[in-house]
């Protein structure tokens, strides 16, 4: 599905701030898997997610997705078949308009046309569909009145809507409250199986990383830690992955065991 | 005389729409308005004075300032420069392309030559001549109105809208921000310099300085508007700019006419303008305050009371 050879970013090349922050990457997604990303801050996982998604260019390397070399591809491009939640929840969703507006515009990938496609049918089929979050009621409200929680469950609805072929979730539950966090990851667990998509997800939270998905990467200094799947996956524990970290990365437990926060 | 203000309005209502579209809908801060007003009214005018029809006249003037905005949205694409910066300089670029319009003069006339304004009374001769205009004018406004609700209203208008609230979902949804921009801005430059078409003739003259200080007047007049009602509907926010270009200009008809009262005079009209936005600015966070502050009296009386029945209950 995805396939990473040697990707390399670098920030700021031939300045005093020159940042290695991706490090010759290889890795290689299969269809149907759903994988979670572990590492610190500054490990790598986001700038891994942006140069994914195309927010911007690598360095050097190549990029295969579904057969089509997309490394040279313009982000908005990429989106029309990889769609991608980000932890800020006011960044998938337009607050100056309606939900219904929102949705009608996640409805259909790529540059629309000057038909008028809301009308009541559409409203019907997006009350059933908001069911599903608790917004049946609320089609014609701004979503600028949503809280975090609900703006976030509405972006994932509206990226299951236009049925991309790989999400990439990024932190996507780190900024609601628990209660929210946990309504949005069983959505997310719910879609996924529902549509059988392949999905990469960063998160802080080991347990969810170890409990979420067939595989796991740990990320540290822009370079792949280490990557286990299936069987060896799901013998994992949160103590156990912690060792894994500190052995491999020949670093003290008491710096980043905090940054690995176990829940 | 009463006519005279609405017409006058209403002709600047469709530029004010222009500028609702860059400044509200986009949230593109697009100064190419100063230019572009001047750019269709000096097409037209050339247009009419070379013997087109006013119809085809109008619709130069429409595609002069849709090029003039598709050239500002060009360069904050390409090279990436805020989009205040890319309208400053197409706006200072069309004056030199103004008065080449104009023949390399600064003023042309439209005079013995049948305009819009001179064919309306004929039109309708059973009314007089300033209700004739009053009502072609009108039916004109309306028409540009109805076309540009349905516009926001169709999915790429939609599309727009998202963007000027959150460019990354716009991205996200696999839409190219440059090109809506490119179609937005250029689209609110046409109405812009039809509106210029529109007075010229009205005017019954092109300058090449009369666009300086439009959009601050537009600006004015939609911030007037929004004081009327508030919606997120775009029938509304249209119809919201069209009252507030009316009162503007019956704002300024009166300062001309009763001015000389208080020893103001027509040169004093741009610092009033200006006066006018940061009022405008200022009641709106004036009201939000307002209304924060009668929030927190209502929370303070709320846990007061609670507290009070609290000590009730202990009381007793």
């Amino acid at each position: 599905m995805l396939e990473l050879t040697s990707v390399t970013k670098v920030f700021y090349p031939g300045t005093v701030n020159e940042k290695l922050a991706i490090d010759d990457v290889n890795l290689h997604i299969n269809a149907g898997d759903v994988t979670c990303i572990v590492g610190s801050n500054g490990s790598g996982k986001s700038t891994l997610f942006n140069l994914i998604a195309g927010t911007y260019p690598v360095t050097a390397g190549t990029m295969i997705f579904d057969g089509e070399d997309i490394t040279a591809k313009p982000e908005y491009r990429r989106a029309m078949t990889i769609g991608r939640i980000f932890q800020d929840p006011t960044k998938g969703t337009a607050a100056n308009m309606s939900i219904e507006d929102n949705m009608i515009t996640a409805e259909t990938k790529g540059m629309k046309g000057l038909r008028i496609s809301l009308n009541n049918e559409k409203r019907q089929q997006y009350r059933r569909l908001l069911s599903l979050i608790g917004l049946e009621d609320r089609l014609k409200d701004n979503v600028g009145l949503l809280s975090g929680g609900q703006r976030q469950a509405l972006t994932l609805l509206m990226m299951v809507m236009s049925s991309p072929k790989m999400v990439l979730l990024d932190e996507h539950t780190a900024a609601l409250d628990p209660r929210n966090a946990q309504t949005v990851m069983d959505l997310t667990k719910r879609f996924i199986a529902e549509h059988r998509l392949t999905a990469l997800m960063v998160t802080h939270n080991m347990q969810a990383a170890i409990d979420f998905g067939n595989r796991l990467i740990m990320m540290d200094e822009g370079r792949i830690l280490f990557d286990v799947s299936g069987e060896e996956k799901s013998r994992l524990t949160v103590e156990g992955l912690v060792r894994l970290f500190k052995d491999l990365s020949n670093k003290t437990y008491a710096t980043d065991a905090g940054l690995l926060t176990k829940d | 005389m009463i006519e005279g203000i609405f017409v006058d309005g209403l002709v600047f209502s469709i530029m004010v729409i222009g500028i609702l579209i860059s400044y509200r809908i986009l949230n593109f801060a697009d100064l190419t308005c100063d230019g572009s007003v001047a750019t269709g009214a000096a097409i037209a005018t050339m247009a009419i004075v070379g013997g087109l029809p006013i119809t085809v006249a109008l619709l130069l003037s429409f595609l002069g300032g849709v090029a003039a905005g598709m050239v500002t949205a060009a360069i904050h694409n390409k090279l990436k420069i805020p989009g205040l910066l890319a309208g400053i300089l197409t706006m200072t670029m069309l004056y030199s392309i103004n008065l080449r319009i104009l023949g390399n003069k600064a003023n042309v006339p439209l005079l013995r030559v049948t305009t819009l304004y001179t064919k309306l009374p004929q039109y309708f001769s059973f009314l007089s001549p300033e209700w004739a205009s009053l009502v072609g004018t009108l039916m004109v406004v309306l028409f540009v109105k109805v076309i540009v609700d349905l516009f926001f209203r169709a999915d790429l208008g939609v599309s727009m809208g998202a963007m000027g609230g959150n460019e990354q979902m716009v991205i996200s949804q696999g839409i190219n921000p440059e090109t809506l921009k490119l179609m937005g801005i250029g689209l609110s430059n046409g109405l812009i310099a039809l509106s210029g078409g529109l007075l010229a003739q009205y005017q019954g003259f092109a300058d090449a300085n009369l666009g300086q200080g439009m959009v601050v007047q537009g600006l004015a007049a939609i911030m007037i508007g929004e004081f009327l009602f508030s919606s997120n509907r775009i029938s509304l926010l249209t119809l919201r700019a069209i009252f507030g270009a009316i009162i503007y200009k019956a704002l300024m008809f009166f300062g001309r006419k009763y001015g000389y009262l208080v020893n103001i005079t027509p040169n004093d009209f741009k610092l009033l303008t200006g006066i006018l936005v940061i009022a405008s600015l200022f009641i709106a966070q004036g009201r939000s305050a307002a209304s924060s502050a009668g929030a927190k009296r209502k929370a303070i009386a709320r846990s007061q009371q609670r507290h009070d029945s609290e000590e009730d209950t202990t009381h007793a």
